[in-house]
């Protein structure tokens, strides 16, 4: 479990995340929406530990992450999966290389063993057959896939997801949402995704979590976001003519 | 403007901090720095032999035109002018100056957009030093492979002096061999030819690195932190050779 409790982080005299409280549980999708400039990305690289909080806490379990030292942390980096908005897949390296990486880097594996993580995760997320192509050749789907593979190859407790399927087809995206979901069930992590795509919370979202201005404004499950009477979430939920339709077919 | 000259020391200095720590690694490193040997020195190579070939060919024809007026010099003085303006100056200051240009951009702009496009805050969330990482392969690349580079540099440039001088009947190959072992003392000059390289070799890989790294924005600012890279090294590296020419040869 990650809660954060009390967050606040200011950039000069942007202040972003002012005093942000949210528990993010196990063996769920939590989701934080919110409109560009709400403090999402903020608070998602606050939790990481990429930005350091003026105020307030971050608690890993029952330890707290600025109390950590800095071999916990590092120990800690290696618990944590992240899949960038891009992917941020290595281009000098291969698809399989880039889901190896992790693993050479932290895990006192074999090679036939590496060799069989590899390929289980590849398998998990679908990826046979691509092992040897780079980046560059594999579409935007399959690389936010790869991406996937790689965060989850060393098997981690909590798992990141920055707009996982922005720049994605409709019918890709939701591959890539029920991908998150099935992973996070099945392993039992904490999963955070950051997102603005409605679909994804319909979708996926166990728990989510509404920002506005550097605040939460609301909390709940994909089934209560529709029904939701915050005046805030409503104007967000509903400001496409898609979801308008929607709440009229609700009311009836 | 100068307290951002004084804040970019001190961002680079601390970089450098983060720069020289042990690898986490020692396989990855070695892997690394076999591909930033291939990447930065041995496809550096070409450049460095045509480079060289033709300076020392422009240098022989140049102080030929200003000794040959007086009878009284011997033509292979022409050789060893020539000798000591390549090994003093021109192998280990031009040529390091032209892979300022070629290597500093390529790591600048690699670099760069690994930072744009978010590799680098993977290798921190994953916890690795993505300085130390990225960086140290490099910089190290260059100390053990300019050297190599600037010693081919200077036998090309004597070489490319000669035959510059023999053909257009300047001076006669044998007297340009003459004039290059007239008062050669063994590994003296090259020696303070080697010391500048190293130094320079440093300044390109870690300055040109401190550009890249740094970048924030997108494929405009690396376009622009890939010629601050350029400029950077030049200046750094012109300031050096004037510190360690008066520190190695008047002291």
């Amino acid at each position: 479990m990650i809660q954060a409790k009390g967050i606040v982080k200011s950039f000069g005299e942007n202040h972003v995340l002012k005093g942000v409280d949210v528990d993010f549980y196990p063996g769920k999708t939590n989701l934080i929406i919110g409109r560009s400039g709400s403090g999402k990305t903020v608070f998602l690289k606050t939790i990481l530990g990429l930005f350091n909080p003026d105020g307030g806490s971050i608690h890993y379990g029952d330890e707290v992450l600025g109390e950590m030292s800095k071999q916990r942390r590092k120990t800690l980096r290696q618990e944590i999966g992240m899949v960038f908005q891009g992917g941020a897949l290595f281009d000098s390296m291969s698809v399989a290389e880039n889901i190896r990486f992790p693993l050479e880097m932290f895990s006192s594996m074999t090679e036939h063993e590496k060799d069989a993580r590899v390929k289980f995760v590849m398998d998990r997320v679908r990826l046979e057959g691509a092992d040897q192509l780079f980046p560059s050749e594999i579409s935007g789907g399959m690389q936010k896939r790869v991406s996937i593979a790689r965060a989850i190859s060393m098997n981690p407790n909590y798992l990141f997801c920055d707009e996982p399927n922005s720049g994605l087809d409709p019918e890709t995206a939701i591959v890539i949402d029920q991908l998150i979901q099935e992973i996070t069930h099945e392993f039992g992590m904490t999963t955070i995704v950051n997102t603005h795509d409605m679909n994804s919370v319909l979708e996926i979202g166990d728990h989510v979590v509404f920002m506005k201005s550097g605040h939460k404004v609301w909390e709940g499950t994909n089934d209560q976001v529709l029904g939701s009477t915050n005046a805030d979430v409503e104007d967000y939920v509903f400001k496409s003519k898609l979801f308008k339709q929607v709440r009229t077919a609700l009311r009836k | 403007m100068i307290t951002n000259f004084f804040e970019g020391i001190g961002a680079y200095a601390l970089l450098m901090t983060k720069v020289f720590r042990r690898p986490d690694r020692w396989r990855l490193f070695y892997r690394a720095l076999v591909k930033e040997i291939q990447l930065l020195g041995l496809d550096s190579i070409g450049i460095v032999v045509i480079l060289s070939i033709f300076m020392g060919g422009v240098v022989t024809i140049q102080t030929a035109f200003q000794l040959s007026d007086d009878p009284l010099i011997p033509t292979y003085y022409i050789a060893m002018a020539t000798r000591e303006s390549i090994t003093l100056e021109f192998s280990p200051t031009v040529v390091s100056l032209i892979l300022a240009g070629k290597v500093g951009s390529n790591v600048a702009s690699s670099l760069g957009t690994m930072r744009v496009s978010e590799q680098i805050d993977a290798l921190e969330v994953m916890g690795v030093n993505s300085a130390s990482f990225l960086i140290l392969p490099k910089i190290v690349a260059q100390l053990l492979f300019n050297p190599i580079l600037i010693i081919m540099s200077l036998f090309l440039g004597l070489w490319g002096g000669a035959m510059a001088g023999d053909l257009l009947g300047l001076v006669p190959f044998e007297e340009s061999v003459m004039g290059y072992r007239l008062e050669f003392i063994p590994f003296e000059n090259a020696f303070y030819a080697l010391i500048k390289t190293v130094v320079f070799a440093f300044i390109i890989g870690s300055v040109s690195a401190y550009s890249g790294y740094t970048v924030k924005g997108g494929a405009v600012e690396v376009g622009v932190a890939s010629t601050n890279a350029v400029v950077r090294s030049c200046l750094a590296i012109i300031l050096a050779n004037y510190l360690l020419t008066d520190l190695i040869l008047t002291s």
